[in-house]
């Protein structure tokens, strides 16, 4: 069993979040992870990916190979196109529908829309809307976690031990509000 | 011992605790970063009054690494690679002097530049240096490689490179730790001539790393990261392949053994007997490296005098530039290398930008202002996050070469007649690099304004601490900087008058002015903020 996942947004939109706990849930099944991180001078708004490879048996490269990736997890609906030619022909294509703009020549986001919907196997969600919903402000990014999970063959439970495990450390309050944004992205798809 | 999720850079900081170093020296610069900023936070580096404090530049920070070294403690210096142009000098002559306590220089490279204005390969300097060099290919060598460095340094006296590259340094993995051991107490070297390379003693020191060689070739061949297979059945080519480029050749052929003979090298100088017997025994090899084409031009002058094809980067089948991946190793392999669908017509490019609120915006919006009357052209500047000025909105800049070249560079456009001549330089790369180009100023009276954007961190790598914080205004002064022209101003936008004012003012000032605007990094103001939330909480 392996899971090759890109996880993509604009810097400082939290998808090292969404890897930690990923790599939690891999690491409680005693799995082998590698994880490639963007540092440096695109976490200044600029594009950013995150290689996540997780696998019961051992993994050798670092980058997830061309045309293999099991799911383009994207916090942003442009950034999820970007990594295109990484997916699977069968790969998931799951998307959050509020764009990130800082940039001037924005593309119109009804033909991005549009793009993902190509896609056979897409979720394209308002992650920042549920998020807003079930009172979890910044918990955009667990609501994506939330609505990529039974394609990536994680349960519910395994994610919420691995959220527990990750924030339990800034409080209850935090724990509870991640565990709602988990729910609902449970519930979006 | 547990088994820790660790970033490459990460795995070898906390090999280099385990195996009983004594200090860390570096400068920021990605993708070595997070090797201090781990040691900064470990618990068992600071009960071990581990040194791990920024040092002003990595020449500095090299030179500090051989003093410690010369006490005989265990010590390493970390930088990118770039970095090692600035302490290239302290790093040649380190080989000569080699080191009494275990010395390791960790250059991270930037294939891609990812983050970064050139992609020159650090085992180009290893080799120079004639120094072992250590390329690990994954987060437990680089635990391990951490170890094996100091060992063969101490056999040897010599200094090791230890050469990351990007996707190793920012990648996470397990990796299995051994028990930690202890410091080497304090022990000055037993040989006096050992650090004085006045150039009677130079020679016979170039002589003695002459003769080291065959030893290092030696534990290069005897290595246990480095590995030959000879059985496999297909010799219609033989591969070498070295540090993370193995990971690669791995992943193309997935469960299935690879079908050719491969020597896997994390270790130089380049075991010749192995690589010799691989020639001899397969039609052609391949070499696939992570990086310049080192080991291909190497082994073009070898060829044991035979004819048969050495293929890599200068042929082709890699290509020249960048850096590797499983797809490109697959087609040098020839097997089929897939790609999923193009990147759709409708997305546009995302570079990286200022932040919002970023003062660096202020300082340029108004620079832009007062200047507005002279033609494009007269702006120099540097390495940091205001190199983003150069992008629209702002185009507020002209040059970004290497650290503190914007003062030089002003000065020596200052100098052929050029006004005005501005130089826009940050706080940490002033420190770094710009105070000696700003005494070459003040010494010939050059006719420029340097612009000091103070951010109080090094916030392109994360937001560091830099040694001149604080006292930026001091050393203008003591550099002989009249202190009428040090003006310093809050960059925001109900400031704007006096902000343009003061640029105006200087620029009109025929000598050299110093402008400092200072305003925190949003990016560390936040972070401080959230601290305390959460402390608070």
């Amino acid at each position: 069993m392996k899971k090759d996942i890109i996880l993509a947004g604009v810097g400082g939109q939290g998808i090292l979040t969404i890897a930690a706990i990923l790599g939690r849930a891999a690491l409680n099944r005693n799995w082998h992870l590698k994880q490639a991180e963007v540092h440096g001078m695109s976490q200044r708004g600029g594009d950013v990916q995150s290689h996540l490879r997780l696998s019961d048996s051992e993994i050798h490269s670092d980058l997830i190979t061309m045309g293999q990736a099991d799911m383009i997890l994207s916090v942003e609906p442009m950034e999820a196109l970007r990594y295109l030619p990484y997916l699977a022909p069968d790969g998931w294509l799951i998307a959050n529908k509020t764009p990130f703009k800082n940039i001037t020549n924005y593309p119109d986001i009804e033909g991005i829309y549009a793009e993902i919907r190509k896609h056979p196997n897409h979720v394209l969600i308002d992650a920042d809307a549920i998020a807003r919903e079930v009172k979890s402000a910044r918990g955009m990014n667990i609501v994506m976690l939330g609505a990529a999970a039974t394609h990536l063959g994680f349960s519910a439970e395994e994610l919420g031990t691995a959220i527990h495990q990750s924030f339990i450390r800034k409080g209850e309050a935090i724990v509870e509000a991640n565990m709602r944004a988990l729910e609902a992205g449970l519930n979006a798809q | 011992m547990e088994k820790m999720m660790l970033l490459g850079d990460e795995a070898l900081a906390q090999g280099a605790l385990d195996a009983g170093i004594s200090g860390f020296y570096g400068y920021p610069g990605t993708p070595s970063t997070e090797i201090i900023e781990y040691v900064q936070r470990s618990k068992q580096a600071i009960e071990g009054k581990v040194h791990r404090v920024w040092s002003s530049n990595e020449k500095t920070a090299m030179e500090s690494a051989i003093g410690m070294s010369y006490a005989g403690k265990r010590a390493m210096v970390t930088m990118k690679h770039v970095g090692l142009n600035v302490a290239a000098d302290p790093f040649m002559n380190s080989a000569f002097t080699g080191a009494n306590g275990g010395l390791i220089v960790t250059v991270a490279d930037d294939p891609s530049m990812h983050s970064s204005q050139n992609e020159q390969d650090s085992r180009f300097y290893g080799k120079f240096a004639m120094i072992p060099i250590l390329e690990p290919s994954n987060q437990q060598e680089c635990y391990d490689m951490a170890f094996h460095a100091f060992e063969i340094s101490e056999k040897y006296h010599v200094p090791v490179l230890i050469r990351l590259t990007t996707r190793l340094s920012h990648s996470r993995a397990g990796v299995q730790r051994r028990e930690p051991g202890s410091q080497n107490p304090m022990k000055k070297p037993e040989d006096p001539f050992q650090f004085m390379l006045l150039p009677a003693i130079a020679r016979k020191k170039y002589k003695n790393l002459i003769q080291k060689q065959d030893d290092f070739v030696r534990e290069s061949a005897e290595s246990p990261f480095n590995q030959a297979s000879f059985d496999a059945p297909d010799r219609s080519v033989g591969i070498i392949a070295t540090g993370l480029a193995y990971n690669y050749l791995r992943e193309v052929y997935g469960d299935k053994p690879i079908p050719h003979p491969v020597i896997k090298i994390c270790q130089y100088p380049l075991p010749q007997k192995a690589i010799h017997q691989l020639y001899e025994s397969c039609d052609k090899l391949l070499i696939l490296e992570e990086g310049m084409p080192v080991v291909e031009e190497m082994l073009k002058g070898l060829s044991w005098g035979g004819t048969k094809p050495i293929c890599g980067r200068l042929d082709g089948s890699i290509p020249r530039d960048g850096e590797l991946n499983p797809n490109k190793v697959a087609r040098a392999l020839g097997l089929p290398a897939e790609e999923g669908k193009p990147i759709p017509e409708i997305v546009s490019p995302r570079p990286p930008a200022l932040c919002v609120g970023c003062p660096h915006a202020d300082s340029f919006l108004a620079l832009n202002e007062a200047m507005k009357d002279f033609d494009r052209g007269h702006v120099f500047s540097d390495i940091g996050c205001y190199t983003l000025g150069f992008m629209p909105p702002y185009n507020a800049i002209n040059s970004c070469v290497d650290m503190g070249a914007s003062i030089t560079m002003a000065k020596g456009a200052a100098d052929a007649g050029l006004y005005p001549a501005v130089a826009v330089i940050g706080d940490s790369t002033f420190t770094h690099s710009g105070i000696t180009g700003l005494l070459d100023c003040v010494y010939e009276k050059s006719n420029v304004v340097i612009v000091i954007l103070d951010n109080s961190t090094t916030a392109m790598t994360g937001g560091q601490e830099y040694t001149s914080f604080g006292r930026l205004e001091e050393i203008c002064i003591g550099l002989g900087v009249p202190r009428e022209h040090i003006r310093v101003f809050i960059p925001l936008k109900r400031n704007w008058d006096e902000m343009v004012q003061i640029y105006k003012e200087e620029l009109a000032y025929e000598g050299v002015s110093v402008i400092i605007p200072r305003r925190e990094c949003v990016q560390t103001l936040m972070k401080k903020n959230k601290d305390l939330m959460e402390k608070q909480a």
